[in-house]
């Protein structure tokens, strides 16, 4: 039997020393801790998260110090004989009762604020969540939960960042094409569902999470203090692209959000009146080409051509060069059952008129036909 | 490998044997063949059983062997009484697990029918999901109209209870299954009882009665599913009520027909003489199955017809 | 219980030989040490592909932006990697060791069960090669997270998942079995004289997990059984269009998967228990305590599963309630760490291979579970869920924790399972590789997660880049170990020097009353068991 030598006690206790630092450090070095963010609730979650942070740090200081002590002193090689001693129920009580008196008061503040957090009434405005792969949808809701206006909230970062092919920004991933408005100093209140499988809904500062469930809604709310744009990501693996479907959040002042408010009604007017408009193929084109861009590539790619099995191929495909109500109703309805999605429930009839037109013309596809929002009416109604 | 002597305080450990291993290959084809059967179908083909049944065979006739092989040991006086209660252990805690299984799904019976449906339908904590979501929907259970009915068709009836008073003319199908099932535990004992009197004719009787008594449960069983596919609309397919109902009934039907056939099995082994007041085993953990089985049934009847 | 046992030694009609030849010994041994041997390394082998999955995300994260692996095939990885870590590598790891040294120890000839003993064994590899041939079928493998959430694994799930289904069905029929094995050999086995509460930890701890087992495999065989059924027979358990619901997948998928966890882990409580007091050459402290604690530990671990689900929206009862549950798990694993460090209290203390891992155990498996606690906090985990601090909670539970108990079971025993020593500069090398590697890899996982990374993302935001490099060099050193390992103990088996009998001399226990390696069949004769190789 081998005795050794621990000179190693040193570079163990450097080791333990080093941890406890880096766990103490976290307290002093903001950008590796927790957001401390911008609500009462996220403070009371930070301070939360604080205390047992520090409460975990006592307990292990005094914990692996007996563990030190007793490696360094009571070894063979130092002489030291082992004591037969195995049991003392004295000791054994006292360490059962005393972790659970720490837990229980642990257990109070936790408690408290999580009553905060379910204190859903007396919200000063709805905003409904929907998560589809892999973008958010935002709806402004009246009193009576009717929508007054809608939008996507996709990703921004063009994917030549992704492969490296040109610079990456400062807000890499984390930017979309239009975030979510809020006025700060108001309750909002969010209703959470899902389009198709469950995503979650995070913002870090406001210390907020929430899973964005297909058929079930979920409901949380927020009062935000600072005007500011807040960032955060889906949390929950929703598919191929779960980490390319970030939050954005912009708390804006009353006025200013006022005035956003009002000029997307505004917009949202002109979206139906262009419903009724006849386009020439060229606006077609571009339009189809910007909502194509804007919605199917993360699946069907730039060039149509798909991520085959899974995502199939536009070029050519039986649906894009043949019956052309055909081709609308599936955008329109999607397939049931796979990540092709309804889009008549995200796309105005203008922009599925156009990139029904746009798929059918681009990428070699020669349909001989063209594609008015009226066609995309008509089989709506025909259905 | 017979054994020159057998001496009861040596508890018998096999040397090796072909069979556990070949168990395993049967198993992963027959998985693997089904697997690529329901993937066929669903992509539109027509599927081949082949591969399935292939594995079953082998799956089935190896188990043969290992059995045989066991009661060969069994009867050459190789397998002491500690042996014995290794095998009693081993029954007991499969069954057990088998309970947990059950469990699985009956936890979701309950889920649904507490949480899931009230909250869709309107009700309960999470009240905002129906009123906001599923406005047309409402609570009640067996759920006849399904949130989405375009999607997941409703029902036409249930299969729940008519109340005790109209279970008799015509009879209904399930309390009948209940009576066939509770008459079979009480026979499957009476048959345990002749062994323990040496008594091979009752023996032979009883299990006979007692397997009749199960198929005729499945009998029924089949005969219920026809009715409800083909006259109550009750499918698979129609939403969480038909989908708690299937898997339950069914899980359970196919564990009786498990169940029957170890029976049948005893019941040969019965003819061929094999049992003794203190060396049954075999029969005894088909039995344990069977009543386990019964208790499941009666657990069903309540949850899922009654309540 | 009675605690009059019979136990008879046994022989065969073959026992005055020794194993088959060749291939047909491991085919169709009945052996619980060849079978032991082979669960062995099979979990190592899993080990290894499952890290070089872990070395695939780890390279794709090294820095931001797309390099290597597309997105899906990412996700692939990572599911792969979790399932196959836990079913392939660590729960096959214990059952091995289970099989090598509960018989041993409790003074059996060989497993109760010891035919279908082989079965639980061959079904692992059938099991294994269907799912990772999942990989490469049309659509790719599985690629819903090792939590397989529905819908994403169901209706919007690629064609493979069927194997997947039926490939998880195969590992609970050998798990089932393979606990009712340990459950009879640990009931019914037992020499004359090993009373229950006679029994090493290492057997009181797999007595408790394979009743865990039992109890939960059979649930996840259901869960994945309705997923089954809505996928292809129309079923609506989990779509609320048909009045189910996505989130009762995660209560039963989670009441599996909680006490799928400790399964992992006490079982690591019980190797530890074992090799401290060894190298203290002092008694375990508080023997009942620790019996009693992992017994609290595992009916706690059947009512805390949804703090796995704090954000799916539970109304608030539930929430308060999961909460407090959990929190309590921390007191009866308190006991345990407390009764370690007093059993290290003025003992004569040496530091072999073995003594280094556990105490790194110790140590590390106590960070973990301090963030455990962390997240156990609701309106916490609000922040960390879905981060990598999760990641890094589960990793320190699991690799330092799990992991090196077993590497630590392996250094302790290896000498009685073969008759040599390994070679204690090597395995010293290899502890402190295997220590800087594993705090180098998880622990800047901490603060990329408080930071907001999201798990199971491809690509990340830069502000999480430095942490990720790290994390990435440290994952290399960390595997680059583990080959290590390999080669160590290869040495140690071809070229080890001759081991005693009792190996180290502040072992006790009845393993060590036999001769190195240890005979083909242990205990022909039922040992007589004296109080100083009962409990230690
Ligand atoms: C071996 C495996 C293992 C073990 C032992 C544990 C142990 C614990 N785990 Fe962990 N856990 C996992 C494996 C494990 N976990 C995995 C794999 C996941 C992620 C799954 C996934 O989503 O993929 C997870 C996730 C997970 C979550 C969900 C996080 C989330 O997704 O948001 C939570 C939340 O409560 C949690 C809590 C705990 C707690 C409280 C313990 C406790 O048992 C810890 C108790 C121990 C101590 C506390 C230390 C010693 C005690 C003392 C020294 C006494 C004094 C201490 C105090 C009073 C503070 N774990
Ligand atoms: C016991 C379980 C276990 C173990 C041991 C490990 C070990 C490791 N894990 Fe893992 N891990 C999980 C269980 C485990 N993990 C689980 C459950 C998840 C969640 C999955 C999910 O989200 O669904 C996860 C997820 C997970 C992630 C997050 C992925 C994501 O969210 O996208 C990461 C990232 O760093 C990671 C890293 C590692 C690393 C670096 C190791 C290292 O310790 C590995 C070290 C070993 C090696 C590197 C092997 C060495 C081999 C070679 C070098 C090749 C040599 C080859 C030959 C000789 C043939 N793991
Ligand atoms: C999240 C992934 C995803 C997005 C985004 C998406 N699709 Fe699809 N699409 C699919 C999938 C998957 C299919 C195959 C469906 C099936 O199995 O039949 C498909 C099929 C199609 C087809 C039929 C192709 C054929 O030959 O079968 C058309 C046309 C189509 N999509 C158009 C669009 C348009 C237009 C958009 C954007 C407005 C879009 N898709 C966005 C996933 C997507
Ligand atoms: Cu959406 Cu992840
Ligand atoms: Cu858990």
């Amino acid at each position: 039997m081998r005795v050794n030598k621990l000179n190693a006690a040193g570079w163990r206790r450097a080791a333990l020393g080093a941890l406890l630092m880096a766990a103490a450090g976290l307290a002093s070095a903001d950008e590796l801790n927790m957001p401390v963010g911008v609500t009462e609730i996220s403070r009371s979650v930070y301070d939360l998260h604080m205390i047992i942070l520090w409460v975990c740090v006592v307990i292990g200081i005094v914990v692996f110090g007996a563990m030190f002590w007793s490696i360094i002193h009571h070894r063979r090689s130092q002489g030291h004989e082992a004591a037969q001693f195995h049991e003392n129920t004295r000791l054994e009580i006292a360490w059962t009762i005393v972790p659970t008196i720490i837990l229980i008061a642990m257990a109070v503040p936790a408690t408290s604020t999580l009553i905060k957090m379910y204190d859903t009434g007396g919200e000063d405005m709805t905003v409904e969540v929907r998560g589809y792969q892999w973008k958010w949808q935002y709806k402004y809701l009246d009193e009576d939960y009717q929508s007054t206006f809608g939008f996507m909230s996709t990703l921004a970062t063009p994917q030549d960042e992704f492969y490296n092919r040109s610079a990456k920004g400062e807000h890499y991933l984390l930017e979309v094409d239009e975030p979510l408005r809020i006025p700060i100093n108001k309750k909002v209140r969010f209703l959470l569902t899902s389009e198709d499988v469950i995503h979650a809904w995070w913002v870090p500062d406001f210390g907020i999470k929430r899973d964005a469930v297909p058929g079930i809604l979920n409901e949380l709310w927020t009062i935000v203090e600072e005007p500011g744009v807040y960032r955060g990501q889906c949390t929950e693996l929703c598919g191929k692209d779960h980490g390319f479907m970030p939050v954005v959040v912009q708390a804006m002042e009353q006025e200013d959000f006022d005035a956003w408010y009002a000029t997307k009604l505004k917009e949202e007017q002109e979206r139906k009146a262009l419903e009724s408009m006849v386009f020439t193929t060229d606006e077609l084109m571009a339009r189809g080409e910007e909502v194509y861009t804007k919605n199917c590539v993360s699946c069907h790619q730039a060039n149509g051509q798909g991520v085959p099995p899974v995502f199939p191929s536009l070029v050519g495909s039986p649906v894009a060069t043949g019956d052309r109500d055909a081709h609308i109703r599936m955008v329109l309805n999607g397939v049931p059952g796979t990540s092709m999605q309804a889009f008549g429930a995200q796309l105005s009839k203008a922009e599925i008129a156009a990139v029904v037109h746009y798929e059918r013309h681009a990428w070699g596809n020669n349909a001989e036909d063209i594609t008015q929002p009226v066609d995309v009416a008509n089989v709506e109604a025909g259905q | 490998m017979a054994n020159a002597k057998a001496d009861p305080s040596i508890y018998f450990v096999p040397h090796n044997g072909w069979y556990p291993v070949v168990v395993a290959l049967g198993a992963m084809l027959m998985v693997t063949g089904f697997g690529s059967y329901l993937n066929d179908v669903k992509g539109g083909g027509d599927g081949s059983w082949v591969q399935f049944y292939t594995g079953l065979t082998i799956l089935a006739v190896t188990l043969f062997f290992w059995f045989a092989k066991v009661i060969e040991e069994n009867s050459q006086g190789l397998a002491n009484a500690q042996l014995k209660r290794s095998y009693v252990w081993g029954m007991g805690w499969f069954i057990f697990s088998e309970v947990m299984f059950f469990a699985a799904f009956f936890g979701a019976l309950f889920y649904a029918r507490v949480f899931a449906v009230s909250w869709l339908g309107g009700e309960g904590g999470k009240a905002m999901t129906g009123d906001y979501l599923w406005p047309d929907f409402s609570a009640e259970w067996p759920v006849m109209q399904n949130p989405d009915n375009a999607l997941f068709q409703g029902p036409d009836q249930s299969m729940a209870s008519p109340g005790i008073a109209n279970w008799f003319a015509p009879v209904y199908l399930p309390f009948l299954n209940t009576v066939l099932l509770l008459a079979s535990s009480v026979t499957v004992h009476f048959a345990h009882t002749a062994i323990k009197n040496q008594d091979r004719t009752k023996l032979i009787t009883w299990l006979g009665i007692t397997l009749v008594l199960g198929f005729a449960f499945l009998f029924f069983q089949v005969e219920e599913y026809i009715h409800a596919y083909q006259e109550l609309g009750l499918t698979l397919s129609s939403g969480i009520y038909g989908s708690t109902f299937y898997i339950l009934t069914g899980f359970h039907g196919f564990h009786v027909t498990m169940g029957a056939f170890i029976l049948t099995i005893q019941f040969f082994r019965a003819l061929k003489g094999h049992f003794k007041p203190d060396d049954c085993f075999g029969f005894e953990a088909a039995s344990w199955y069977w009543h386990f089985v019964d208790v499941v049934w009666v657990c069903l009847f309540i949850f899922v017809y009654i309540l | 219980m009675s605690e009059v046992v019979e136990t008879h030694a046994g022989h065969d009609d073959h026992d005055h030989h020794g194993p088959d030849k060749g291939l047909a010994r491991w085919l169709f041994t009945t052996n619980h040490k060849d079978i032991g041997t082979l669960y062995l390394w099979f979990s190592f082998a899993m080990f290894l592909i499952g890290g070089m999955m872990a070395l695939v995300i780890r390279a794709e994260l090294f820095e931001p932006g797309l390099q290597f692996v597309a997105p899906e095939f990412f996700n692939q990885m990572t599911t792969n990697h979790g399932l196959i870590m836990v079913f392939g590598a660590v729960m096959p790891a214990f059952v091995g060791l289970a099989n090598w040294l509960i018989p041993m120890m409790v003074g059996a000839p060989d497993m109760a069960l010891p035919r279908m003993n082989n079965l639980s064994f061959w079904i692992l590899p059938f099991a294994f090669g269907i799912m990772i041939s999942t990989l490469f079928m049309e659509g790719g493998g599985p690629n819903f997270g090792w939590t397989f959430y529905a819908p994403l694994s169901t209706t919007y799930a690629p064609d493979s998942v069927t194997y997947f289904i039926f490939a998880v069905h195969l590992m609970g029929a050998s798990s089932i079995m393979g606990s009712i094995n340990v459950i009879a050999t640990i009931l019914n086995m037992r020499a004359p004289g090993m009373t229950l509460m006679k029994m090493p930890l290492f057997v009181w701890t797999w007595l408790i997990t394979a009743y865990l087992l039992l109890a939960v495999m059979p649930v996840l065989a259901g869960v994945v059984t309705m997923m089954l059924f809505d996928i292809h027979f129309g079923t609506s358990f989990f779509n609320a269009a048909g009045g189910g619901d996505p989130v009762m997948f995660q209560h039963i998928f989670w009441f599996f998967g909680h006490p799928e966890v400790y399964i992992m882990i006490l079982p690591a409580f019980g190797v530890v228990s074992q090799i401290i007091p060894t190298f203290a050459r002092k008694p375990l402290f508080g023997y009942d305590s620790m019996v009693y604690a992992v017994a609290s530990i595992a009916f706690l671990s059947f009512i805390v599963w949804a703090h796995h689900m704090f954000t799916v929206g539970m109304p608030l009862a539930g929430q308060l309630f999961f909460m407090y549950a959990t929190m309590l798990i921390a007191v009866p694993t308190g006991v345990k760490v407390f009764n370690w460090i007093s059993t290290m209290w003025r003992g004569s203390m040496t530091f072999e291979t073995p003594m280094l891992f556990a105490i790194a155990f110790v140590i590390l498996f106590t960070i973990g579970g301090f963030s455990g606690l962390m997240l156990a906090i609701t309106p916490a985990d609000y922040q960390y869920h879905d981060t990598y601090f999760v990641v890094a909670h589960f990793h320190y539970v699991l690799v330092p924790g799990a992991i090196f108990s077993i590497i630590a079971a392996v250094y302790y025993w290896l000498p009685k399972w073969c008759g040599r020593m390994y070679d204690e500069t090597l395995g010293k090398i290899h502890f402190w590789l295997s220590f800087i590697g594993v705090n180098v890899t998880f622990f800047p996982q901490h603060f990329s997660g408080l930071a907001g990374m999201p798990r199971r993302i491809p690509d990340y935001a830069l502000q999480f880049a430095d942490f990720n490099m790290l994390s990435s060099i440290g994952a290399f050193i960390f595997g680059f170990s583990q080959v290590f390992f390999m080669f160590v103990v290869i040495h140690a088996i071809t070229r080890g020097k001759k081991a005693t009998d009792r190996v180290w001399d502040g072992a006790h226990g009845l393993e060590w009353t036999l001769p190195s390696p240890a005979p083909y069949h242990s205990f022909t004769h039922p040992p007589k068991v004296s109080d100083a190789e009962a409990h230690s």
